[in-house]
């Protein structure tokens, strides 16, 4: 269970985010430039806030550094590192739990390209390594930002699966930013609205 | 090529190597600090770390001097403690050489580390990974073609470093007398112009060799990255 009361000023913008994720995917839509992207910055400790908590748990992680936090993050445009392999990204979080690296490449299917650089991907199979790294690392909670927002409908075919099959395989709370009704529609338990640098709604 | 020429030019390699080495961790920390850091008195950092490329090269030597000789802050302290001193060692031509060639070394690397997308090192953080793991998984691999060039552009200067060098240690054959110094030697003595002239030949030669390489270690890097 996650709840969140954190605010953070950039520049001339001011965000106070207020809210609460349970099981399962809580999806988060909005205008662009609305926040949905900051607030998973700020989730992830990626971003700092200015005040407030961030209770997971019942516990407090709002000080923790991004990488104590154990929250996983599936970014739009992937970044992947570009000077290692496919078995090299996979393995870079990868830790003992649920979640084995046979498992991953079972349900990713990602045998094939465990050799190959990032820049020979094609935007899906980038997408698909990109959230196997994630799942390895044994996040407690997911974020993905507009995961399928830069693939051609043929890609987003290929990973809605995947992302569809993701809750019942490994159940792992997620929050999930998409511009997409469909999309949202699909996967998403609860929608968070968020406009103006706030969540105006909560369904 | 005579013995005293052959000297000076083995003297330049030691030199501008050690030169280089003892600035590569220096470089890179100060490279990083300016590429990814945000803190007051940054522009402070950044015309200190330039200074030596505007200054007049004597008047670092001479900054050299009176900090690092055996009568100088550090280099009294240096002497007295250690027994230790860089005042007319071919250690002080390193250190003439490795500052001077400093600004270079700093600002080729950093402008690698600032072109390399910074989110790659918040990625990492998100996969657990501490601030050191992901300096050196991520920042320093990505920024190796920077610390490359950096290093031969930092050892091209340190070989052809003079105005610090000869001001800081003076011009003693065998000790201190590196290419350029024996350079300026030969042209003030009568007959030595052929024999200066042998040591600009083998100048350009290593330069361009150098600057030759590093090209090319960049392009096959880079194509690596690309897959």
């Amino acid at each position: 269970m996650l709840r969140f009361d954190l605010s953070k000023r950039l520049g001339s913008k001011s965000f106070h985010f207020v809210g609460e994720a349970g099981e399962g995917v809580t999806a988060i839509v909005g205008p662009s430039g609305a926040g949905k992207t900051t607030l998973l910055n700020l989730i992830s400790g990626l971003m700092k806030a200015d005040a407030g908590h961030l209770i997971f748990n019942s516990q407090d992680i709002a000080q923790l550094p991004a990488h104590q936090r154990g929250i996983g993050y599936v970014f739009q445009d992937q970044l992947l590192f570009p000077h290692m392999s496919v078995e090299k990204n996979l393995r870079y979080g990868e830790r003992a739990g649920r979640i084995g690296f046979a498992d991953i490449l079972g349900f990713l299917k990602l045998d094939a390209l465990l050799a190959r650089r990032p820049a020979t991907l094609s935007g899906g199979e980038k997408q698909r390594v990109a959230l196997g790294r994630t799942l390895l690392s044994q996040p407690r909670l997911l974020l993905l930002d507009e995961p399928l927002a830069n693939l051609d409908q043929a890609r987003k075919d290929e990973i809605l699966p995947y992302l569809e099959s993701l809750q019942e395989r490994f159940s792992i709370p997620t929050l999930f930013v998409s511009h997409n009704r469909d999309e949202v529609k699909r996967l998403a338990l609860r929608i968070l609205t968020i406009e103006n640098g706030q969540i105006t709604s909560a369904t | 090529m005579s013995t005293e020429e052959l000297t000076a030019f083995v003297l330049s390699l030691k030199v501008a190597l050690v030169a280089t080495l003892f600035s590569l961790p220096v470089a890179v920390a100060l490279a990083f600090v300016l590429a990814r850091k945000t803190f007051w008195g940054k522009p402070i950092l950044h015309a200190l770390i330039h200074l030596p490329l505007i200054l007049p090269p004597v008047a670092t030597g001479y900054l050299l001097l009176s900090t690092f000789g055996k009568k100088g802050y550090v280099g009294a302290f240096l002497w007295d403690w250690f027994g230790f001193t860089f005042a007319f060692r071919w250690t002080g031509a390193a250190l003439a050489a490795g500052l001077m060639a400093l600004p270079l070394f700093v600002q080729t690397i950093r402008v690698v580390m600032e072109a390399s997308d910074s989110r790659l090192e918040g990625a990492a953080a998100t996969l657990g990974a501490s601030p050191w793991r992901r300096f050196f998984t991520i920042t320093l691999p990505l920024a190796f073609p920077g610390i490359l060039a950096g290093a031969l552009l930092c050892f091209v200067k340190a070989l052809g470093e003079f105005g610090a060098t000869i001001t800081f240690v003076s011009n003693i054959p065998g000790e201190t007398q590196t290419l350029a110094l024996a350079i300026y030697s030969f042209l003030q003595t009568p007959n030595g112009d052929a024999a200066a002239l042998r040591l600009i030949s083998l100048s350009i030669l290593i330069a361009f060799a150098a600057l030759l390489a590093s090209d090319y270690v960049n392009r096959a890097l880079q194509k690596r990255l690309k897959g």
